[in-house]
């Protein structure tokens, strides 16, 4: 189907059902339960989860496939959103040319970085690309505060002249972006029982296009093209040998992983029109390195699992403090239950980060395919067959 | 069991269908039904406390948190009340809020905006929250502030000193208690002028960002009014963490005061490594070399230990003032937490009061009914003297402190004294100079 | 004449902190060929050692004393530390003042044995894996050690000043005929530069006179021949590693009077070190000394006043705008070996 395999095509199909039923299935617990604490079916983060995975899906058309580990990614992710905003100052609240202006500045700032970055490789080539957004990320928080706000981010104001619109609402506020009419933020709520859930016009816009960037990504892996960027992956030497330059390969992917991040950077100001600049700093293009390697690199869908399980954590774990551990735990005795609580203190609330670091080290340590594998072995385990290790295990040295 | 109306999720929450056990009825119902975002329709109320957890502000955040559980549990009538015993309005009575308990999510903004919003948003869309408050930094208060103005909650700021938070940035839906680089000028200045003269050469090494900005403009044009020359302003990044290559040339440079326009971690570490250049013992145009720390706090403080002793800069509220409003609060704050609270915590504090206050005045949660309480709200007995909340800015105006780094601190919280309360109308201006627009309030949906 | 002199102490000065991270960072990529995200947490905790020992040395027992209040009007307890009180209060006030120094002393076997756990319990099962999965092994440790050690001591810096001795600075212009008060210089920064030429000295000396030395360089070289000649290079891998984590570690106690330490101090110096090695050129020690010291330099002079008045925002980039020259202009940095991370 649509040009796939039947594998391919049944992988598509479940990542398509995943999605459009995202809302059920972050909602598991009743509203009102204990346990709601760990619902994540809200229009923020499942929008969330969808351009985070779009952008983990990019980088590792780069990454899993030519080896080339960029760690300035997250600039064209800043970039796309700066050109979303700005879209939305001048134009109008229409998403669509702002995704569409994102997508082409950041390939533009691809290509130019892109080319001087890749005349070298290995880490060489991860230092430039860092380099590359650090200065970015510096210069849009200091000297170039008129064109990205600096500290407190680009925003729209009431006066922005938003040619194709108008200013203001006739409520006297600022219009929020919309595709034709479609206001972004618009939800809908399902009440079954004690379950709600949430169905957001935003989030099934990133969704729509998360599932065509899958798709395309699907298309890339298994085309000719794919091919030729992990020929350059295995042995980058041996393929110049037969007489083809590698360089308009990594080219071509690095511009195509950029143009990703920038489609993910346009989304994320159209769901909510902001662009600050600490979305470029090292620590931001970390993230998608640290998504891509938990969910399995080089993998199909990895990346997306990955950007799921971290950013489940950041607004999830983070948000439990001690009162509602006391409530899970009130059926204990009192002088139990204050322990418990006090036991896993540390790990929620402001701990979530050594809850988050804990976790990568156990990931790694333990499944070195990251979660797919994880996925792979409860398959098999349920299947009866014996995990033969020597599939998946990667035995290349460490140079 | 069957609903009819319309409703969000603040009715389950509450409990209302907690029985049903028959799947049959599904409703669905449009976020624009309810008459305003999260109209809170059991018996409770849920505030959302957006604080920096993680990050170089986290002990700020971790003292701002403190103070917004204190001020639930004063809100719902346990404790001691604090500050509700002397807060001139008399209109909240220890049962919630309308009669309705006060509950709270807590978030983490990691003192990003991205970060900031992301939370602030899952208490909206979440947990119901209807009033967002917290934060110490004033490109989240900005970020935030923008995000509830468009959900249509309101937003209470919490450590913001930027003048852009009710200046060029303000929104209808939020409010600030906390003072500003503006004030911070106009009540150092004439303390500067008094003590080192009004002969003085001033060299600014300002924090590359918008908060820096402002608070630059503001010390310069207020000590230049009174005849101090600006020699220098150099901006430093705020990645810095070694500052001598900024310091050392300040000396060469002919000039005999240094102003650090830096905040937290930035504060710490410039004003550290002044001191070790020993730009304090030397002697320049024949006077002692200083230096200004234009926004103090005590944790800063504590962070740059005996550095700070001597050094002039200004805060918002200190425990060691002795109204009875800030009596009362360090009282129950130590009490429960046994130490004093830090000008964040007070900040916040405040601010947690205040909305209840305007809620039970306005007799709505609905923010354009709150924030049509808050606008020219007169106020006294909440530590900092009789304050106004302009309606014309949503910013308080109040008494500003001078302080000083105390020569000998008789414990590790006494590091700061008070050296001048400036009154109100010496730190009033015009809301027209920053420029923006406040527009007007959105009750979402 | 005499800013430049100024600018190039302050470079040398930051240098040394470069150039020691650095240094210890591009060891464990030589000699293990392991990626070691963790190393600035190995600097943080490093400073953390001298913090812990001052808190130590700051220990007390308190008394009433019902003359004074404390701020809730309860009578105020006095601390007074139990070595001022077994040492009597000149020797006790000495020891704490004189805490950081003597952190040295504590600091080196806490990190030859932090680094030596680190080895065998982790850093072992991943010679043979991907870079991406050392990257997100030792990424994960690091945010588990700042988390511990935020955990324990908050997020705030802690002051942890340097012996009243070396407070002050020392007016280096005047010594060398230049007016005074125009080359002034904290004394204990100057202590911190002679220091680090020392351990830098050291590591060099160690590497290049000792057969030791002789055996890690040949495993730099070639790994597997000298495992092949039937020496036992892992055990000497694991005490290197050890090394390096004792030279972050004096790195971070040294630092410690310079800005107060706190949790995440290491990450700050994270990326940056990176930098610095890989303008250095992968697999050379030497590389990545020369590196800190002419980042260092760069980096000052572009704080320049005159400097950012013609080109604003330049100091906010310096480093990162050398590494892109340099790395155009020599592919494997300054002195790298070719073929080492390359791929």
């Amino acid at each position: 189907m649509l040009g796939l395999n039947k594998k391919d095509t049944s992988l598509l199909l479940i990542v398509v059902v995943l999605t459009l039923f995202a809302p059920f299935i972050l909602n598991p617990f009743p509203e009102g339960s204990a346990m709601a604490q760990f619902n994540a079916g809200y229009p923020d983060l499942m929008q969330r989860f969808v351009i985070f995975g779009i952008f983990a899906i990019g980088f590792n058309i780069l990454f899993g496939l030519t080896g080339y580990l960029s760690f300035g990614h997250a600039a064209f992710l800043g970039i796309g959103s700066y050109g979303a905003v700005w879209m939305f100052k001048i134009l109008g609240m229409n998403v669509l040319p702002a995704i569409v202006l994102a997508v082409i500045v950041a390939g533009l700032f691809a290509v130019v970085i892109g080319y001087v970055s890749l005349r070298r490789s290995g880490i060489y080539f991860s230092i430039l690309t860092l380099a590359f957004a650090q200065m970015m990320f510096a210069l849009a928080y200091s000297v170039l505060t008129p064109i990205t706000g600096g500290e407190t981010g680009l925003q729209l104001t009431l006066n922005d002249p938003r040619i194709l619109g108008a200013s203001q609402t006739a409520g006297g506020n600022i219009p929020v972006p919309s595709l034709f009419g479609m206001e972004m933020r618009s939800s809908t709520d399902l009440e079954i029982a004690g379950w709600v859930f949430t169905f957001n016009v935003g989030y099934y816009f990133s969704a729509l296009i998360m599932i065509l960037a899958f798709y395309l990504s699907i298309r890339i892996f298994r085309s000719p093209f794919g091919m030729m960027l992990r020929a350059i992956k295995s042995n980058q030497n041996r393929l110049s040998y037969t007489g083809l330059n590698p360089r308009p390969y990594t080219l071509a992917a690095f511009v195509i992983s950029g143009m990703y991040a920038g489609l993910a950077g346009g989304l994320m100001a159209s769901m909510d029109p902001l662009a600050g600049a600490e979305r470029m700093q090292w620590t931001a293009s970390g993230e998608v390195v640290l998504m891509t390697i938990l969910g399995g690199t080089g993998t199909l869908i990895g990346p997306v699992l990955g950007a799921g399980f971290i950013k489940y954590f950041e607004n999830i774990f983070s948000k439990i403090n001690d009162n509602i551990l006391h409530q899970w735990f009130a059926f204990l005795p009192d002088g139990l239950e204050d322990f418990v609580v006090f036991i896993i203190h540390p790990f929620i609330g402001k701990g979530w980060h050594l809850t988050l670091g804990i976790l990568f080290m156990l990931v790694v340590i333990f499944l070195p395919g990251g979660l797919v594998e994880g996925g792979q072995r409860i398959r098999k385990a349920i299947k009866g067959k014996k995990a033969d290790d020597t599939e998946t295990a990667k035995t290349e040295p460490a140079e | 069991m069957s609903k009819t109306t319309m409703t969000r999720r603040g009715v389950l929450k509450s409990g209302a269908v907690a029985g049903a056990g028959v799947a049959l009825p599904t409703i669905f119902t449009a976020s624009s039904a309810a008459a305003y975002t999260n109209e809170p329709t059991g018996g409770s109320v849920t505030l959302g406390f957006n604080v920096p957890q993680t990050g170089p502000y986290a002990d700020e955040g971790a003292d701002e948190l403190r103070a917004y559980e204190l001020a639930v549990e004063h809100l719902n009538g346990g404790g001691d009340g604090g500050m509700m015993n002397t807060f001139s309005s008399k209109a909240l009575q220890g049962n919630g809020i309308l009669g309705k308990k006060v509950e709270f999510v807590t978030g983490d903004t990691q003192t990003k905006s991205d970060a900031a919003r992301a939370s602030a948003k899952s208490m909206i869309e979440k947990d119901g929250a209807v009033m967002i408050t917290g934060g110490s930094s004033s490109g989240v208060a900005v970020a935030v502030q923008a995000l509830c103005q468009e959900a249509g909650v309101i937003f209470m700021a919490g450590l913001t000193h930027s003048n852009d938070t009710t200046g060029k940035d303000k929104r209808a839906n939020g409010f600030r208690h906390f003072f500003n680089s503006y004030m911070s000028g106009a009540a150092l200045a004439p303390i500067l002028a008094n003590n080192y003269g009004t002969d003085r050469k001033a060299y600014h090494l300002t924090a590359d960002y918008n908060w820096g900005y402002t608070t630059e403009e503001a010390v310069r044009t207020s000590t230049e009014a009174l005849g101090w020359e600006t020699v220098a302003a150099v901006k430093t990044p705020l990645t810095q963490t070694d500052f001598s290559s900024y310091i050392a040339p300040v000396l060469q440079s002919g000039a005999d005061v240094l102003v650090l326009n830096h905040y937290g971690g930035n504060m710490v570490n410039s004003l550290t490594n002044a001191v070790q250049f020993g730009l304090r013992d030397k002697l320049v145009n024949n006077k002692n070399f200083e230096i200004v720390v234009p926004l103090y706090s005590r944790l800063m403080a504590k962070g740059a230990g005996a550095n700070v002793k001597g050094i002039y800069g200004s805060t918002n509220w200190h425990w060691s003032l002795q109204d009875e409003g800030s009596k009362a609060f360090v009282k129950s704050f130590g009490t429960k937490y046994g130490f004093p609270p830090s000008q964040a915590a007070h900040t916040c504090y405040v601010q947690a009061m205040l909305y209840a206050d305007a809620c039970e005045r306005a007799g709505t949660f609905n923010p354009c009914g709150v924030a049509e309480a808050l606008e020219g709200f007169e106020f006294d007995g909440m530590g900092n003297g009789k304050t106004l909340y302009r309606a014309e800015d949503h910013q308080c105006f109040k008494d500003v402190l001078v302080v000083r780094g105390k020569e000998n601190p008789t414990s590790e919280f006494d590091l700061l004294e008070i050296v001048e309360v400036t009154p109100t109308a010496q730190v009033t201006y015009d809301p027209a100079i920053f420029g923006g627009e406040l527009g007007t309030c959105n009750p979402g949906a | 004449m005499d800013a430049i002199i100024l600018q190039i102490l302050n470079g040398l000065d930051k240098g040394s902190a470069y150039a020691l991270i650095a240094l210890g960072l591009t060891l464990i990529f030589g000699t293990l060929g392991v990626v070691n995200f963790a190393h600035g947490a190995l600097f943080m905790i490093g400073a953390f050692c001298a913090v812990t020992l001052s808190k130590i040395l700051n220990l007390s027992f308190e008394t009433i004393d019902p003359n004074k209040t404390d701020f809730l009007g309860n009578p105020l307890k006095v601390k007074t530390p139990y070595v001022e009180s077994w040492f009597g209060p000149e020797t006790g006030a000495a020891l704490i003042d004189w805490s950081v120094p003597l952190a040295i002393l504590f600091s080196i076997p806490i990190m030859l044995l932090v680094g030596v756990i680190m080895e065998r319990g982790l850093i072992k099962h991943f010679y043979k894996r991907e870079h991406a999965d050392q990257i997100l092994v030792t990424f994960g440790l690091a945010i588990v050690l700042q988390e511990i050690i935020k955990y324990y001591f908050g997020a705030n810096p802690i002051p942890t000043p340097a012996p009243d001795a070396f407070k002050g600075s020392f007016d280096f212009g005047a010594a060398i005929g230049f007016d005074p008060n125009t080359i002034i210089y904290p004394y204990w920064r100057l202590v911190y530069f002679m220091f680090s030429v020392v351990i830098i000295g050291g590591v060099f000396a160690f590497l290049q006179f000792t057969t030791f030395g002789m055996v890690v360089r040949a495993g730099m070289a070639d790994r597997e021949t000298v495992g092949l000649l039937g020496i036992d290079i892992d055990k000497r891998f694991t005490i290197m590693f050890g090394l390096a984590a004792a030279v972050a570690g004096l790195a971070g106690v040294m630092y410690t009077p310079i800005n107060s330490p706190n949790y995440h101090m290491g990450m700050d110096f994270l990326v940056l070190s990176f930098v610095v090695v890989v303008v250095g050129g992968m697999g050379s020690l030497p590389g990545a000394v020369l590196a800190g010291f002419l980042l260092g330099i760069l980096e000052s002079f572009a704080s320049m006043r005159e400097v950012i008045d013609l080109i604003p925002g330049i100091n906010q980039i310096i480093i990162y705008l050398v590494a892109i020259i340099i790395l155009l202009t020599r592919p494997r940095g300054l002195m790298g070996r070719k073929g080492v991370m390359e791929e």
